[in-house]
């Protein structure tokens, strides 16, 4: 596992240690995981990995599963910053 | 062209502008110094960025944000063609700012008070022009909540009821209609369950977790009554434990002590990043 997807999933399993979450999980669907917390994932997401999440890229699917995120993060990184 | 003036820039002040703000209309947002409104400013920034993710409209936040002005002080709001009250739910805090409102505004302003359990009839009592005054209970976040608690008090006059209905479906909102009676219908209701959730709490019956896993599970609440005090802020559930208990002069409202507690240290939910449960600054 990827050192990215790893400290996502930490950062989910802290949050539900009740679950038994995995990577490929989507945590919306466990259903005790409100739309609040996809906000608390966009700020840790920037603030551990130095990305600002474009408008367009703010959407739920990016937020589904640590995969997903991880995804997010490796695309953000691979691009240029654009204006 | 008319201009919404939103007093206090706390949970709720800034989510009724926000919501105003994305529905076309003026803001100034007021409150009684420079940072919190700044901090305002950049809450509202980051949840309009959010709105999709949280369910709600794609939304510009540039543009939103350009719909809305502030100001400290309530005499900011003096320009304004009606003014929501968002204050803390302290009658003396309310008190003095509607004195000010009331001198300040010009006198076909109409006040709405967004209170959860403060009578309105008192508080038009408090001005001049209790026609003109009206309480509208917003829900927590107020973007994405579908109704309100609609709440004529005493005197208000058919007309202000109008302008405020006409307000509300600006803003996409549908108003349930309430007489005038101290927590109205939700928190009647709602404080009285999270007040004795946090009983269960405070005498060990229960752990917090468990006390919301029953209602999320069992009877298909979206979230539980500690989580949500945790969204509404603890010591907003205190005061209007408070208030009702003041009111009402009825025992079943005596505030938890764990309520009282939590709020001395700090633990204010979500918006200080504990409360209940804790919270990814």
């Amino acid at each position: 596992m990827t050192d990215t997807k790893s400290q996502i999933l930490g950062f989910v399993r802290d949050r539900y240690p009740q679950a038994e979450i995995t990577e490929s999980q989507d945590i919306f669907a466990l259903g005790f995981v409100n739309s609040l917390f996809a906000m608390e994932l966009v700020m840790f997401v920037e603030k551990t990995f130095g990305v600002t999440i474009p408008n367009e890229e703010l959407r739920i699917d990016n937020f589904r599963t640590a995969n997903s995120m991880s995804e997010l993060v490796s695309r953000l990184l691979a691009e240029p910053a654009v204006a | 062209m008319t201009l919404i003036g939103v007093i206090g820039a706390g949970v709720m002040g800034v989510g009724v502008a926000q919501n105003l703000a994305q529905t076309g209309h003026d803001v100034v947002l007021v409150d009684k110094d420079e940072r919190i409104l700044a901090d305002a400013l950049a809450t509202i920034a980051r949840n309009t960025r959010m709105s999709r993710l949280m369910g709600g409209p794609a939304l510009d936040p540039d543009e939103v944000l350009a719909r809305i002005s502030t100001a400290v002080g309530a005499a900011g709001a003096a320009k304004a063609d009606l003014v929501i009250e968002n204050v803390t739910e302290n009658w003396d805090v309310k008190r003095e700012v509607y004195e000010t409102l009331d001198r300040e505004c010009g006198p076909d302003t109409v006040f709405v008070v967004n209170t959860s359990a403060i009578p309105i009839t008192k508080v038009g009592a408090v001005t001049k022009r209790p026609d003109k005054v009206i309480g509208v209970h917003f829900m927590n976040p107020v973007p994405a909540k579908p109704a309100v608690e609609l709440i004529p008090g005493f005197h208000t006059s058919p007309e202000t009821v109008q302008r405020t209905r006409d307000l509300l479906t600006a803003m996409g909102k549908k108003a349930v209609d309430v007489k005038d009676s101290c927590g109205f219908i939700s928190n009647r209701v709602l404080m009285l369950t999270v007040n004795e959730a946090a009983y269960l709490v405070h005498e060990g019956v229960a752990d917090a977790e468990s006390v919301d896993e029953v209602f999320r599970s069992c009877f298909g609440h979206p979230m539980g009554p500690l989580e949500t005090a945790d969204l509404i802020g603890v010591d907003t559930i205190l005061y209007s434990v408070e208030v009702l208990y003041e009111h009402y002069a009825d025992s079943k409202y005596r505030p938890c002590p764990l309520l009282k507690q939590m709020t001395d240290a700090g633990l204010h939910g979500r918006k200080s990043g504990r409360g209940f449960y804790t919270y990814a600054q």
